[in-house]
């Protein structure tokens, strides 16, 4: 089937449309963040680099970043090995309920953040745990869990099982095998699931906002409370910005790594 | 002069577990699955079932404070007898819906021109384009939403070029807006791929048989990419269904999760568990259907 002169116009300019709409928002941002007035009115009253400094030398800015780190580097190293755990069960052992195990390892990320967030924190205080760094990465662990597996049984499913036979039989245990063959053939595959995992933690706020309790802050948790002050608004412009910024570093190592592969893995 | 021969060295522990561990596959079996499973049935399943039952726990009327192992329907009724509770499921699942439908409005038309009309180089360069906005902060984008729309935005600027002025941070048509942006590329991506997926040999067929390119796309392209659709769906669909930040921030129609939120730091945690199971009830017959449909492998 071949498009039509008409029909790929059409498309090209669908294309421009939905191009258009996906960036806006970021590039108001950006300009904003240089905004010399208080207000947020359209068009912006001058240029000025003064915000930059006063979100640097903010401390409520930088424990957030910090927290938020902490959190996404702890939770992504759980959900890594939780999810290669699981992903090698599933893809290289036959049993029953085997198919049910994608199932539920989807259901935290399928079901809505709100019911994560609400069911984590109704046990926390049944149980009587206080909230803190630990109650938010757990909170982000469940739904981490998935994104490493995803990948990893996607990279199992295509590697060929001889050379880990070869190496059973040049008498290699399993464990040597799988550290020696597997893993390094899983690399990139981790890495991939590692940077979807920490970018997802490091954003998360529907499940955080429940799990945090009323005294920790990450960068979501930041912004959230400081957007509806008005006069913390130029900061949180320059917070905006630098993340706009940051979020083309893992586009650009996914990319790198994957060839487009996994581009359209979610 | 003596030679000495050194022993074979004694196999290392990990070594000496690998190998008595080898003929037994069930046992493997379990130690990989004892963290991941049981760790994701004692957090997540145990925390979705202690909500199940404050659900059915009352709340002493002067402390606000649940009483464990009271049972009583007591939030049902109280759910079952105020109609806002039914307006805002109503309204939370019609705009899951709308989003759900605009995103795929837009993505369709997108996906396909990247998958088979641009060329390698503009394919990988949209992209990119693509993944870049989904890779940018939730609250970045819908801060960005907020400061566009709000009095004196870019919105209100815009309007103001024909004597109007824009809707404010009230109207519910915001959140259908902003909702439909944040999970336009959850779209977008995974049919892309089931664009890409379809071999070109089956169109060619299609139009040797005599299929109209408006034929084939309608009979042979669009039930192919279905699956991929249903997957999309799936993130686009619960991913409104469960937001409570971005309705509360660009307007002043409140969701389900709003509610849920509200209720769980008011302190009535029965009538949030209890509301909460509406969206789990959804989501969790959605999912089985679009297993059904092979959305799960379009993931």
């Amino acid at each position: 089937m071949t498009e039509s002169r008409g029909t790929r116009i059409a498309l090209k300019a669908a294309t421009a449309f939905v191009l258009g709409f996906l960036y806006l928002p970021l590039v108001i941002l950006v300009i904003y963040a240089f905004n010399s007035s208080r207000i947020q009115s359209w068009p912006p009253q001058g240029f000025t680099l003064h915000w930059f400094g006063e979100a640097l030398n903010n401390p409520q800015v930088r424990t957030a970043i910090i927290n938020s780190l902490t959190v996404a580097t702890v939770a992504t190293a759980v959900a890594l090995v939780l999810g290669t755990l699981a992903a090698l069960a599933v893809q290289r052992y036959s049993f029953f309920g085997r198919d049910t195990i994608s199932f539920l390892l989807v259901l935290p990320i399928a079901l809505p953040g709100v019911i994560t967030g609400i069911a984590l924190q109704t046990s926390f205080v049944t149980l009587g745990v206080d909230f803190g760094l630990l109650t938010i990465v757990v909170g982000h662990a469940t739904f981490c869990v998935v994104i490493a597996y995803n990948n990893v049984i996607a990279r199992l499913r295509r590697l060929p099982r001889s050379p880990e036979e070869a190496s059973a039989d040049l008498g290699a245990d399993m464990f040597t095998s799988f550290r020696r063959i597997t893993l390094p053939s899983m690399g990139t595959a981790l890495l991939s699931g590692a940077l979807l995992a920490f970018a997802l933690s490091f954003d998360e706020i529907i499940v955080t906002n429940f799990t945090a309790g009323a005294s920790t802050q990450t960068v979501p948790l930041f912004i959230f409370t400081a957007i509806q002050r008005p006069t913390e608004l130029p900061v949180v412009n320059v917070v905006a910005f630098v993340l706009i910024l940051v979020s083309v570093i893992p586009v650009y190592i996914a990319t790198r790594i994957s060839g487009g592969e996994s581009a359209g893995k979610l | 002069m003596t030679t000495q021969t050194t022993p074979a060295p004694r196999p290392s522990p990990l070594r000496r577990l690998g190998t008595w561990l080898y003929p037994r596959q069930r046992l493997q079996l379990g130690g990989l699955l004892v963290l991941p499973i049981g760790g994701l049935f004692v957090v997540y399943f145990g925390a979705l079932f202690i909500l199940l039952l404050n659900a059915f726990w009352a709340k002493d009327a002067f402390t606000g404070q649940v009483e464990p192992f009271s049972w009583t329907v007591a939030a049902f009724r109280e759910l079952a007898g105020n109609d806002v509770y039914r307006t805002v499921a109503v309204r939370t699942i019609g705009v899951a819906i709308a989003v759900t439908i605009t995103d795929a409005l837009l993505a369709l038309p997108i996906a396909y021109y990247m998958a088979r009309i641009a060329s390698p180089r503009v394919r990988g360069i949209l992209v990119v384009a693509v993944l870049m906005p989904l890779w940018a902060s939730y609250l970045v984008k819908v801060y960005a939403w907020r400061t566009i729309l709000q009095g004196g935005g870019l919105v209100d600027w815009a309007f103001g070029w024909f004597g109007m002025s824009g809707p404010g941070l009230d109207e519910l048509i915001n959140s259908w807006l902003v909702l439909s942006y944040l999970w336009l590329p959850y779209m977008i991506l995974p049919i892309f791929a089931g664009f890409e997926r379809i071999p070109r040999s089956l169109l060619e067929a299609s139009g040797d048989l005599g299929g109209r390119p408006s034929t084939t796309f309608r009979r042979v392209v669009l039930p192919l990419v279905f699956p991929a659709l249903v997957a999309g769906s799936i993130f686009t669909f619960s991913l409104t269904l469960g937001d409570y930040i971005t309705p509360d921030l660009v307007s002043d129609a409140k969701f389900i999760g709003n509610v849920i939120y509200d209720n769980s730091t008011l302190g009535n945690l029965p009538l949030a568990a209890a509301y909460s199971l509406i969206p789990i009830v959804i989501m969790v017959v959605y999912l089985l259907a679009a297993r059904r449909l092979g959305a799960f492998e379009s993931l």
